[in-house]
């Protein structure tokens, strides 16, 4: 199979079970999104699959090959984390060319190019960046290094609307010109929302959605409005949450929506991927 | 064109909306090519399948063709086309809200009619 494979990964650290039995697949040139709150497991799946971390069962493929310890495959994956890599008091210059190292088709004239127009001086050394230019830094790596399967963890953490707004605009220009798997982990949910295709939420270590964005907001329904016929109508259904406010109630619903038993004056809406998430990786 | 993320008709629709738009305004002419997937993508910060999708919807409708190995190009004949089908869309599309507005604050029909006729004359 091509692509990245995860076949039943484990991992435990002490009594707390990271990650849950993973099968999972990274299709080729998709952006996906990983969801997760805090603690879910996000990290601890991307810094198994670029080798940072072994699993206690299971193994992780790259079109068929186990990524462990294995040069190749992981010189197709790269990752950007919260960890910074790079040796002390190196420059961002010199850490462009280091990189080309280890990576022989980064492109350390457009890393330049970039760097200037996110004001990222390339005389600074990295160890003296701060969280927001720290963030821009990694990203400047992701976006220049050229291969296929790229891992984004909280890829505009600390960033302006501004700098995300770059972030999301290069992303996507690199993406048309020479198509790649973008993986990106984030928590802001709406903003991601639509740049990625597919969607992987994963729960206390387990995957508990494994699928493209469209289908999944087809799963979900909005209604509110007076809240004895939102209760009404909520009866017996798939109910995932609901807000009240005075009289007013909204309630989150899973399956189609069935107009014709809805009582009149009831306001039926999409749902939206962050309310989506919240319902569903409520404890 | 302009894409609102609150709206709740999925965004692939909103595209070809804006497109089907900028062809009823002449923005984009006919036998005019449009911008290209990409620029769609990266305009409006969205995954290019989304507009991919929404340009497919405008292709079957018979709006849009492809030039092999160039892009999209606005057939000629769109603008009637458009026409035509937003025309048999306009009662769903606006009179019946019209009138369910109207109704939830007690204005008549002939009061509707009326104002209609007032704001057609300025």
């Amino acid at each position: 199979m091509s692509g990245i494979e995860l076949r039943g990964v484990s991992k435990r650290f002490k009594d707390v079970t990271a990650l849950d039995n993973v099968t999972l697949n990274f299709e080729e040139n998709k952006i996906y999104g990983l969801l997760g709150r805090n603690g879910a497991g996000k990290s601890t799946m991307l810094n198994i699959i670029s080798n940072r971390l072994f699993p206690d069962e299971g193994e992780v493929l790259l079109d068929g090959q186990p990524v462990r310890e294995n040069d190749m495959a992981q010189g197709q994956i790269f990752l950007i984390s919260e960890k910074t890599l790079y040796p002390e008091k190196m420059k961002i210059k010199e850490a462009f060319k280091w990189t080309q190292e280890f990576y022989p088709d980064f492109d350390v004239e457009k890393a330049r190019s970039l760097a200037e127009e996110f004001g990222l001086s390339d005389k600074k050394k990295v160890d003296s960046l701060s969280t927001g230019y720290e963030t821009i830094f990694k990203v400047i790596l992701a976006l220049c290094v050229n291969v296929p399967y790229v891992f984004f963890d909280e890829p505009v953490l600390g960033l302006d609307a501004n700098h995300r707004e770059l972030f999301y605009k290069h992303l996507l220009t690199k993406y048309g010109e020479d198509p790649f798997t973008a993986v990106i982990s984030t928590h802001l949910i709406e903003e991601v929302s639509n740049v990625i295709e597919e969607i992987v939420i994963i729960k206390r270590g387990k995957i508990i959605y494994n699928e493209s964005r469209d289908e999944l907001l087809g799963k979900g329904y909005t209604v509110s409005g007076n809240a004895g016929r939102v209760d009404s109508y909520i009866k017996g259904r798939d109910v995932i949450g609901t807000d009240s406010l005075g009289g007013l109630k909204t309630a989150y619903l899973l399956g189609r929506p069935d107009r014709g038993s809805m009582p009149e004056g009831l306001e039926l809406t999409g749902m939206d991927l962050q309310k989506l998430f919240i319902q569903l990786t409520n404890e | 064109m302009k894409i609102d993320f609150e709206d709740e008709r999925p965004i692939f629709q909103q595209i070809a909306l804006g497109i089907e738009d900028a062809i009823l305004t002449g923005a984009f002419e006919e036998e005019e090519q449009i911008p290209s997937i990409t620029e769609f993508s990266v305009t409006y910060k969205i995954n290019p399948a989304t507009a991919l999708k929404g340009i497919n919807l405008l292709v079957d409708a018979g709006v849009l063709y492809k030039k092999r190995g160039v892009g999209m190009f606005v057939t000629e004949g769109a603008v009637m086309k458009l026409k035509e089908k937003r025309k048999e869309e306009f009662y769903d599309s606006y009179v019946r809200s019209l009138i369910e507005e109207a109704k939830k604050l007690g204005i008549s029909g002939d009061e509707i009619i009326a104002m209609v006729a007032r704001g057609y004359e300025r």
